[in-house]
């Protein structure tokens, strides 16, 4: 195709999407829209999958049955999710080998909150509340995507995910009506959880050079700083009913603009994670490339077994 | 050793899902999974799609055969039925008195 072609394309492409027209995986798409579609939905992907090792390890430990099963179907969920948006990606014409391998040698990321340790029955609650709360103001916000299957995907996911929250929020509701241990176990997750949940939104938006051309392929609906203070709006108020004190000395409600004024993140934190060097990173990775590992022998002979049967049906 | 583990290597296929959520309704396309066969696509589809009753029938299809139209050719298919309004009840006058019709 001649240069010239391809501008009418892309003349005709960006129309599409101003008409609010939905793009499905056979459409013709510039190559940047393609590749830039990879990146965010499969770093959405690996997320998901990543966000299970944390709460996978209190399964075992939950205490009480009801915790447990509860626990256990949103780790699954978690799991699904993943599936949901792996196949959505694949549709843009990478294999699921390559979009491990893309994860396993770090060349992708995945969301620095998972960086982070949960080291009490606490953090349960507190990622459930704030990690899945954050990730559900976000997802709602992509429901509208352009891309018709990651749209698609978010839809079913956002189903899914109310449950999530409330499962947490319950269990710190829980906690402080117990004993002054147990509050302050609670108070301890959410000091440790706040600023990385807000840290979720990505960069300020003077930092966040991709920003533009992001909303206008309607890969993103708002920008991180409107989706942070959205979320801080709503959960603000959600602490306060259960006597939980948010760890911003800065927080305080604007009367003027409707909303709260908070404290400045410490963005050198999180570039250190996102770099790598949070405390979790290292333990994560090893946990994922294990698992995908020690499966391979089971993937083989799932494989070899469908071919031998399948034999056997052919020479009958 | 290499060479043993390469000819091992062989991914699952990918299937495409469709789902029936009730009698009265037809199969929808749910989304996609890999699975060894298709017995392993349809217990995984179940596990996946329909965890919270959202559906009492599955089909699954290997993606490969599945043959779909290509959006280049989208104007010669579809755009020929457009113009051809006649084929709408609303194309033809009748008398205003006119009912049950
Ligand atoms: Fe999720
Ligand atoms: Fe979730």
């Amino acid at each position: 195709m001649s240069e010239e072609q391809i501008k009418e394309l892309e003349i005709q492409f960006e129309a599409r999407i101003a008409r609010d027209e939905k793009i499905e995986p056979k459409d013709w798409m510039p190559e940047k829209y393609r590749q830039t579609h990879i990146r965010q939905m499969s770093q959405h992907a690996h997320s998901e999958i990543i966000g299970m090792l944390p709460e996978g390890n209190w399964i075992t430990r939950a205490p009480t049955l009801r915790r447990k099963v509860a626990l256990l179907a949103k780790v699954q969920d978690e799991g699904g999710h993943g599936l949901y948006l792996y196949s959505a990606t694949e549709t843009l014409g990478i294999t699921r080998d390559e979009l491990l391998e893309q994860l396993h040698t770090g060349k992708a990321k995945y969301s620095s909150i998972f960086n982070y340790p949960a080291i009490s029955w606490a953090d349960m609650g507190a990622i459930g509340w704030l990690v899945d709360g954050a990730a559900i103001i976000n997802q709602i916000a992509l429901c509208g995507a352009s891309y018709g299957p990651y749209a698609r995907a978010m839809v079913r996911i956002c189903k899914e995910e109310s449950f999530h929250q409330r499962q947490g929020y319950e269990i710190l509701v829980t906690l402080m009506k117990g004993t002054q241990e147990q509050k302050n176990m609670a108070q301890d997750a959410l000091n440790r959880f706040w600023w990385p949940s807000l840290m979720m939104f990505g960069p300020t938006d003077a930092e966040s050079p991709h920003t533009a051309q992001s909303m206008k392929w309607k890969l993103k609906r708002k920008t991180n700083d409107d989706l942070r203070q959205q979320f801080i709006d709503q959960t603000v108020p959600q602490a306060e009913l259960i006597g939980l004190t948010i760890p911003d000395s800065d927080l305080k409600w604007n009367e003027e603009k409707q909303q709260y004024d908070s404290g400045e993140i410490n963005w050198d934190e999180f570039w250190q994670v996102v770099k790598g060097h949070g405390p979790c990173n290292k333990e994560r990775m090893k946990a994922r490339i294990a698992a995908h590992e020690n499966g391979q022998w089971v993937r083989d002979a799932a494989m070899a077994y469908a071919e031998k049967k399948e034999k056997r049906k052919t020479n009958k | 050793m290499e060479r043993v583990r390469d000819r091992m290597k062989k991914n699952w296929p990918l299937w495409e899902v469709f789902v029936r959520s009730k009698n009265g309704l037809e199969h929808r396309h749910f989304g996609s999974l890999h699975a060894a066969d298709a017995e392993m696509a349809l217990e995984n589809a179940r596990d996946v799609y329909t965890r919270r009753n959202e559906g009492i029938s599955i089909w699954v299809v290997e993606s490969k055969h599945i043959t779909a139209t290509n959006p280049d050719n989208n104007g010669e298919l579809f755009e020929p039925a457009k113009d051809k309004i006649y084929r709408h009840p609303t194309f033809y006058d009748l008398p205003d008195e006119i009912k049950h019709m």
